[in-house]
């Protein structure tokens, strides 16, 4: 099976080959000036929606990341039994 | 299911300076595994630990005996790779459960891991801090963005189908842990990167069960930028070669 890095580089080609034939007249569709002033600015367009995903996405999961205070509280109470029950079978903590 | 009556989970521990903490994890495991009433060992491999690591854990041999307790110590610090490779080597289990031994990761999650593995047939099981209730505890906001941040790129980069890369609380079948480990080159914590990786490259079934993480309970962790840079390295070589 392909690397991720030839999936990656397979997809980038596919599609600079297909803006850069609708822009630069590789192909037999003429397209209109006005319409290619919208396509010529795709990759910037999808730097920055994609950057916005990004950001959006990692800041959500950094606001919404667990903290699991009470993972530590009753590590705590179980700790302290363990010590409890550990001196008793004859454990001896240095 | 018949077959499970035979399943024996064997947890690699390796240490290093671990004296306060192996006789607790060692005691949650122990209770644990008297709660789900499945068979297991425990594999100590202390790497020469200079504050009596060792013999803390004949001490717990002593106490749970030597079939529930099995000492593999090697006599320097050799990284966590060969740690189980050597573990492995004398596991009796069919199953291998990997954990810190420092209480970062709780034993009572392993009954979920195992319950995961026998309903969806999974070769693999990780734990993740990612998703679900799984959460940290004793993270500070850098260190989130850092992590959070971290983990998108390789999600976006790799596809990797597990949401906790770096990670190291996981259950895996033996002979496909034999067989990551064989196929695997990096070190650190890139390395349970590269194995949970590779195991989709393979195309084992990996399950996944939401864990919380109390980072370094006793002691401290460290987030520097040499393990930045040796993460963005791993992440590289995996982008380029699976």
């Amino acid at each position: 099976m392909a690397t991720k890095l030839v999936q990656w580089l397979t997809v980038f080609f596919l599609v600079a080959s297909i803006w850069s034939a609708l822009l630069f007249d590789l192909i037999p569709i003429r397209l209109d000036d006005t319409l290619k002033e919208v396509i010529w600015p795709f990759p910037a367009y999808f730097l920055v929606v994609f950057g916005c995903f990004s950001l959006g996405t990692i800041g959500y999961r950094v606001a919404t990341f667990n903290d699991c205070e009470d993972a530590v509280v009753s590590l705590k109470e179980e700790l302290e039994e363990a010590r409890k029950d550990l001196a008793s079978k004859g454990f001896t903590f240095s | 299911m018949p077959r499970s009556k035979a399943d024996k989970y064997s947890i690699l521990l390796p240490t290093y300076n671990e004296k306060e903490n192996l006789p607790l994890i060692t005691w949650l495991i122990v209770k644990s595994f008297s709660e789900s009433g499945h068979d297991y060992e425990i594999i100590v491999i202390d790497d020469g630990s200079p504050d009596g690591t060792l013999e803390v854990a004949k001490q717990l041999q002593d106490i749970y005996g030597s079939d529930k307790i099995v000492l593999r110590p090697r006599a320097k610090k050799l990284g966590l790779g060969t740690a189980y490779i050597h573990g492995i080597k004398h596991a009796t289990g069919n199953f291998i459960i990997i954990m810190d031994a420092d209480l970062s990761h709780h034993p009572k999650f392993i009954s979920e891991f195992i319950r995961l593995q026998k309903e969806e047939q999974c070769d693999v099981v990780s734990g993740t801090r990612y998703a679900g209730n799984g959460g940290v505890y004793g993270w500070d906001l850098k260190r989130k963005i850092i992590s959070r941040g971290a983990n998108f790129l390789a999600q976006v980069l790799l596809r990797p189908g597990a949401s906790d890369l770096t990670g190291s609380f996981r259950l895996y079948k033996k002979e496909v842990l034999q067989r990551l480990i064989d196929s695997c080159v990096s070190k650190g914590y890139v390395f349970q990167m590269e194995m949970i990786v590779r195991a989709r490259q393979f195309g084992y079934k990996i399950g996944e069960v939401p864990i919380t993480f109390v980072d370094r309970f006793y002691g401290e962790s460290k987030l520097g930028g040499s393990e930045i840079i040796s993460y963005a390295k791993g992440l590289l070589y995996l982008f380029a070669s699976t």
